[in-house]
């Protein structure tokens, strides 16, 4: 029900006309529970910025709709527009305006009074560590602080949801872990986030729940562990040999929850079907090949994607 | 203007959400958009001086001063002072700069390269607002340079100036005027892009200042009749004759609802020009 969710993408799709005419996003359907961090997974020109352009108000759908808190956003994009948040691929900030005002006359815009406008500018210098930087000319903040002053403005209106797209590209690892903290936090109070990413580990560990899209097309949805799941075994163990690795595979298939084994390089790579389960008898089995050294792994998204596309993520 | 009530789910079973939104009204962001505008002029007001008032003064400095020195000074038709001529024509190119140099040219800057108006765009109020706000406040900015011209011009020395102000006409010229150079200023804003500068100076700026009735009224043109019809596509044409009625009436010039009546009609059509060209530049 659209009420209870806090987006709703209903058979979204835009055409350009071009030249080349290209049809950026084919029928994406998807909803996004309250309070929810929700990813766009997929490589560079897949659909998402044109998704989430759909649902910010700035790209007008060729066909479908979005709803937002209730909103239908095509038909009342200022309303809308006053339930998100959106940070951008790019760096828009003021440049006619320090740091401090960046986020005042955006709260201004936002209906609050000047003194509210005020306060909440100084709160969020607070939170977000910029408060000595209060009076800096916007340019000349690092990268990672001006993305921090970003995510500052766009959730100073409190939103409903916050949008961001690729908000982690370019930004140097710390800068990364702090945003991720951030977004952490908002998820805490409660706000919606729906965030694009063409990175595997911030999919995997931000979200709550992930669609991967290609092509304008919706490919798969669900939690990250739903989808690794997908990939039809829970655990890959990494084994060192003495002995014979080929004979070893031939040893191990056989075995109780073993999903496939195979040879990569010097070691041999079992796939589990569950977890834990069938790691004894995995671990005895292969001592008679000479064990040396074991690692487990997870399986991960980019298996994910290989699996569902047949190339890397990042081709 | 239309409130923006922020409605409640009809449907919604977990009606209170964690994030209070906050009632925005269209009139509280458009207001929010000016006091932002403000407050980026007041810091760069020297510029602003400087960019409004060199131009008329050299103006005056070398037609007022300079050339009756060297014994080239140069009349208006009849009887009338060149100061004369001059005063409502660069009252009137002042405020129509005003509206290529403030609304304008920014505009081309910001939707090419620095995205900084993005936030703005963003605001919880319809774009077409966004857009007017451009034009109204570039009209409070010609405004500004027609009362800095003004005076300038008027107590020049040796300017002979003898104007006789309808002050009711000459508050409603400057109005239309600076809403139509502000429209004027989104429509360029809008539809050229930052290599184009120099071409918006060399086919704009430079024709409607040298034909724009500046420096001599329409009708002492009717011996150049082809010229005189030609430059009546030329906008600033009924700024610089409404003002001479409305200042300078015992010159010759236009009727003022000619002069008015038209302003309205081209500063209304740059003004859905630059609206669209907004719409076009913000959506996808």
């Amino acid at each position: 029900m659209a009420g209870s969710a806090a987006v709703v993408v209903e058979k979204l799709s835009k055409h350009y006309a071009g030249p080349p005419a290209v049809d950026a996003v084919k029928g994406i359907d998807l909803e996004v529970a309250r309070g929810e961090i929700f990813g766009l997974l997929g490589p560079n020109g897949a659909g998402k910025t044109t998704t989430v352009g759909m649902c910010t108000t700035r790209v007008v759908p060729t066909s479908g709709r979005v709803t937002v808190d209730g909103i239908d956003v095509q038909g009342d994009p200022p309303a809308a527009r006053s339930r998100i948040g959106v940070v951008t691929q790019f760096n828009t900030l003021d440049r006619s305006c320090t740091v401090f005002e960046n986020l005042k006359y955006h709260c201004r815009y936002f209906g609050m009074s000047h003194n509210q406008a005020k306060a909440r500018a100084s709160e969020l210098l607070e939170t977000f560590r910029l408060a000595d930087r209060a009076d800096a000319d916007v340019m000349a903040l690092s990268g990672g602080m001006a993305q921090r002053l970003q995510v500052a403005r766009s959730i100073a209106h409190r939103p409903v949801v916050l949008f961001l797209d690729e908000p982690t590209s370019g930004l140097d690892p710390q800068s990364r872990i702090a945003l991720w903290e951030v977004l952490g936090a908002l998820h805490d109070e409660g706000t919606t986030v729906i965030l694009t990413t063409h990175y595997m580990e911030e999919a995997d560990q931000l979200c709550d729940r992930l669609a991967v899209i290609d092509h304008g097309e919706l490919l798969v949805m669900g939690t990250p562990d739903q989808l690794k799941k997908q990939v039809g075994v829970a655990t890959i163990v990494r084994l060192s040999l003495e002995g014979d690795r080929e004979a070893a595979v031939a040893g191990l298939v056989p075995l109780a929850g073993v999903d496939r084994a195979e040879v990569v390089g010097d070691e041999v790579l079992v796939y589990l079907a569950e977890r834990e389960g069938p790691l004894p008898a995995v671990v005895q089995a292969a001592m008679a090949f000479g064990l040396v050294d074991l690692a487990l792994t997870e399986p991960t998204l980019e298996m994910v994607f290989i699996q569902l596309t047949g190339r890397a993520l990042r081709d | 203007m239309t409130e923006n009530p922020v409605t409640e789910n009809p449907v919604t079973e977990n009606p209170v959400t964690e994030n209070p939104v906050i009632a925005v009204s269209y009139r509280a962001a458009f207001w929010g958009l000016m006091v932002r505008d403000t407050k980026v002029l007041s810091r760069s007001l020297t510029q602003f001086l400087l960019r409004t008032v060199i131009q008329p003064f050299l103006f005056v400095f070398v037609f007022l001063y300079v050339f009756p020195k060297i014994g080239a000074g140069i009349h208006g038709p009849g009887k009338a002072s060149f100061g004369t001529v001059l005063l409502p024509g660069l009252v009137a190119v002042a405020i129509m700069f005003q509206g290529i140099q403030a609304v304008g040219l920014p505009l081309v800057n910001e939707f090419a390269q620095t995205r900084e108006i993005e936030d703005r765009v963003m605001a919880p109020l319809p774009t077409s607002m966004v857009a007017f706000e451009k034009i109204l406040f570039g009209a409070m900015q010609s405004a500004l340079a027609a009362v800095l011209v003004f005076p300038m011009v008027l107590f020049f020395p040796n300017s002979n100036v003898h104007p006789h102000v309808n002050p009711v006409l000459l508050v409603a010229e400057i109005i239309v005027a600076c809403l139509s150079a502000g429209a004027l200023g989104l429509a360029i804003g809008t539809g050229w892009n930052p290599r184009q500068v120099p071409l918006i100076f060399s086919l704009i700026v430079i024709p409607i200042t040298f034909l724009g009735c500046i420096y001599y009224p329409w009708a002492s043109l009717h011996t150049v009749r082809w010229l005189q019809i030609l430059i009546l596509i030329n906008p600033l044409v009924y700024v610089s004759e409404g003002l001479r009625g409305a200042i300078t009436p015992n010159l010759q010039h236009m009727p003022w609802p000619v002069s008015l009546g038209v302003l309205i009609l081209i500063g209304s059509g740059l003004g859905w020009l630059g609206m669209r060209g907004f719409r076009r530049r913000v959506l996808d």
